[in-house]
Formats: structure tokens, C-alpha cells, sequence
């Protein structure tokens, strides 16, 4: 019995590492993903302080579950989620200033970032405390390793450097390209082909329904709508 | 009304709220897969944007007067969540043909970060109410022109022949790198 329930708290933890990815394969996330990916400590800053609000939150939504009522549910997770941000956000200013104005406008809008509202929805509003607790700690260090995995690709071909150390041979003459919009579309493709073709399995056509955090308020209506649109 | 009109012209083309600041990009790469829907998806998000800037703007100012102004992230998405509940119900009764062009898209908007960021990024640059206003006016169009040009380019990618590994989401991102490629082109036009 005990062994059985550590270990599928083993599971809730680590299917968010690389199983359930939540940018490379449930595609959720994809702003900051793209957005501060330029260098590689900015990534793991940003993907550290939304594991940070991410199991702050799933450990308040648990714990509410049975208080708020279906209906108002989604603001009353937006409030509680806004609030750890809020928390984040002062923590940041006060000790990390130079990871604060990196961020930037960034770091408010973990408010609104897919993953969180999305594990609120679909894990923490129907689980107990500790599982979902280790399902937002698995799936922000799996969140924080893709930032970390882009922004590293990002700044040493981008910049020439990594962590701020340049490398020999490439700090001379880096290819631009990678640190500007474009090449952060580019680079984001290309890692969620790979990681389709290691893990042998057909690339998602497109973000469907399953993983969107809307999905309960639209009831799937946009999906309709475009099938009809279809006809 | 000259730096009216930089505003917008700056927000659509310079700094393209999708394409070079990243926000958005859920609906982007989500409704971009049919023309019709990307303009109902734009025509929503404009009408939200610039509503939700004025709703939002005298919220600041009354946090500001309290000296609460680090509470405006809850409550601007607050604001946010609640505007576009009340705006679904007000269209559902009063104008049907419009509920039913923008309806469905309209719940998707809460979680839109573009809106918030808009929001916020008025407050951070300090303009003036109408500044506010047409600047939510050139985000919300740059949302749209970026969405309605990508779905053209979709069209196109759906049939053609890709590798099997980067079929989907893959090509359609390296797609829109190409996009946000040819918007640099419009980089320091106002600088």
C-alpha cells in the first residue's frame, strides 16, 4: 500500500521532466519559452520563479478545491495565482535586481502563462495537497530545463558565450540571428522536431483542445467552429 | 496627433506585439489555421484591448492614489477576466450577430498575455489616457495583420511536402520564424 503511493507520487513528480513536457510536448507556455530565452541564466531564472508560483498555487488551489464554486472558479484561480506573482515579483526586486530588469513586463505575465492555469484546472482543482504539489515541482523544473536547453542554444550561437564566459572561437563573430525574434522561432521548431524524432512519435498537428487551459470555459466552440468553417 | 499615429504605425510594424515581443503566441500558432477565424480572433482581440486599456487606466490611477499601485497585476487581470465575462453577456443579449462572429473567441482572451502586457506596458511607458488607448488600438491590429498574413502562410505549408518529423508544429513555428524575419525589415523605421 505505502509503496504503491510513493510511487505514483514518484510518477506525478517526474511525467513533467520529459514525459509531459509542458513546452516541447503539451506546447504550453510558448511566450516566455520564446521570449527571455537569450541567454541561458535568464531561462533558468524565469523557470525557477514559475516553479515557484506553479506549486505555490497548486498547493493553495488543493487546498480550496472544496471552497470555491465551479462556476467562479477560473477568476478565483487567476486571483490566487496573480497574488504568488505579485510575491515573486518582490522577491526578485529585492535580492535579484539584474534578473528583474531582464524579465521584465515578463515576469507579470506569469499571471497568465498556460501552464499554470492549466495544472490548476486540470490537476490540482481534482487532487490532494502533496501529488499536486510534486506535479507543479516536476513540471516547472521540466518547464525551467527547456528554457535552460533553448537559452543555452540561444547565447552560444547567438552570442558566443555561455553564462556570460565567451567561448574561444565563436565570441569573435556570433551569429546574430539567434538572439533576435526570429531565431527564437527557429531554434524552439527545431528542438521539438528532435525531441519528436527521439522519442519515435508523430509531432502534435496542433494544439488541440486537450491542452488548452480555455477549453473549459469554450467547451471545445473554436474547434467546432473551424470544422464547420471546414464543410 | 503626428505621435498618434507613430504610435500605432510603431506598435504594428516596428515592435509587432507577436512577432518581436512574443506575446500572444498561443492563439497565434492555435487560430492561425483558417482565414475566417484569424479575423474574428483579431477583430476580438482589438475590441478587447482598447476596452480593457480604458477600463484599466483609471484603475491605476485609483491605486496610485492609495499608494497600492504593486497590486496591479491582480487587479488588472481581475479587471481583464471580469470585462470580458460582462462584454460576452452584454453581446449574447444585445447584439447576437456580433456575439456570434466574436463569441466563441472571446473566453480565449483572458488568458491572452498580449492583453495584459498591453496594459501593463502602458502603465510602464507612462502615456497619457489617449495615448493608451491608440497604442491598445496598434497592438491589437499588429495581433490581427500577424495572425491573418500567418494563416495565408499556413494555407500554404498544409500542402506541401516536409520531412515527417517536422510536420505540424515544428514547421509552422520555423514558418513563422520567416515571418517575424521579413517584419525586422521594418526595424528603426521610426527610431
Amino acid at each position: 500500500m505505502t509503496d504503491k503511493k510513493t510511487k505514483s507520487n514518484w510518477y506525478e513528480f517526474t511525467k513533467g521532466l520529459i514525459k509531459e513536457n509542458p513546452t516541447l510536448v503539451t506546447l504550453l507556455g510558448m511566450c516566455p519559452t520564446l521570449a527571455i530565452t537569450t541567454m541561458a541564466v535568464n531561462g533558468i531564472g524565469m523557470g525557477l520563479a514559475t516553479t515557484f508560483v506553479l506549486v505555490c498555487s497548486n498547493i493553495v488551489i488543493s487546498l480550496l478545491k472544496n471552497v470555491i464554486p465551479k462556476a467562479v472558479r477560473l477568476p478565483a484561480f487567476i486571483v490566487i495565482i496573480a497574488g504568488f506573482v505579485t510575491l515573486i515579483d518582490f522577491i526578485l526586486q529585492r535580492y535579484i535586481p539584474s534578473l528583474y530588469s531582464a524579465l521584465g513586463v515578463f515576469l507579470t505575465l506569469i499571471t497568465v502563462n498556460c501552464i499554470i492555469l492549466g495544472r490548476a484546472e486540470a490537476f490540482a482543482s481534482k487532487n490532494k495537497v502533496i501529488p499536486s504539489a510534486l506535479d507543479g515541482l516536476g513540471m516547472g523544473l521540466g518547464f525551467t530545463l527547456s528554457l535552460f536547453t533553448m537559452g543555452s542554444i540561444r547565447e552560444i550561437l547567438g552570442s558566443g558565450s555561455w553564462f556570460g564566459i565567451e567561448i574561444p572561437g565563436i565570441s569573435s563573430n556570433p551569429m546574430l540571428i539567434f538572439i533576435m525574434p526570429a531565431g527564437g522561432f527557429f531554434v524552439l521548431g527545431c528542438i521539438i522536431a528532435m525531441v519528436n524524432k527521439l522519442a519515435n512519435r508523430k509531432p502534435p498537428k496542433e494544439i488541440s483542445c486537450d491542452n488548452c487551459p480555455s477549453a473549459a470555459i469554450c467547451g471545445g466552440s473554436c474547434q467546432n467552429r473551424e470544422k464547420e468553417a471546414d464543410k | 496627433m503626428k505621435e498618434l499615429v507613430i504610435i500605432v504605425l510603431s506598435a504594428v510594424f516596428v515592435n509587432n506585439v507577436v512577432l518581436s515581443q512574443f506575446m500572444g503566441i498561443c492563439p497565434f500558432l492555435g487560430v492561425s489555421k483558417q482565414l475566417k477565424s484569424s479575423i474574428g480572433m483579431g477583430g476580438a482581440v482589438i475590441f478587447v484591448m482598447v476596452c480593457a486599456t480604458a477600463c484599466t487606466y483609471p484603475v491605476y490611477i485609483l491605486l496610485d492614489r492609495f499608494e497600492i499601485t504593486y497590486l496591479r497585476t491582480v487587479a488588472f487581470i481581475l479587471v481583464i477576466a471580469l470585462f470580458v465575462q460582462l462584454v460576452e453577456i452584454v453581446l449574447k443579449k444585445v447584439m447576437p450577430p456580433l456575439y456570434s462572429a466574436l463569441g466563441v473567441y472571446l473566453p480565449l482572451i483572458t488568458t491572452n498575455c498580449a492583453v495584459l502586457g498591453v496594459t501593463v506596458a502602458n502603465i510602464d511607458s507612462e502615456y497619457t489616457f489617449v495615448q493608451s488607448i491608440f497604442n491598445a488600438l496598434g497592438t491589437g491590429l499588429a495581433f490581427s495583420l500577424a495572425l491573418i498574413l500567418f494563416s495565408g502562410v499556413r494555407g500554404r505549408i498544409e500542402h506541401s511536402d516536409i520531412p515527417a518529423t517536422f510536420k505540424g508544429v515544428p514547421s509552422t513555428l520555423i514558418a513563422a520564424s520567416i515571418v517575424s524575419l521579413s517584419f525586422m525589415g521594418f526595424g528603426g523605421l521610426f527610431a
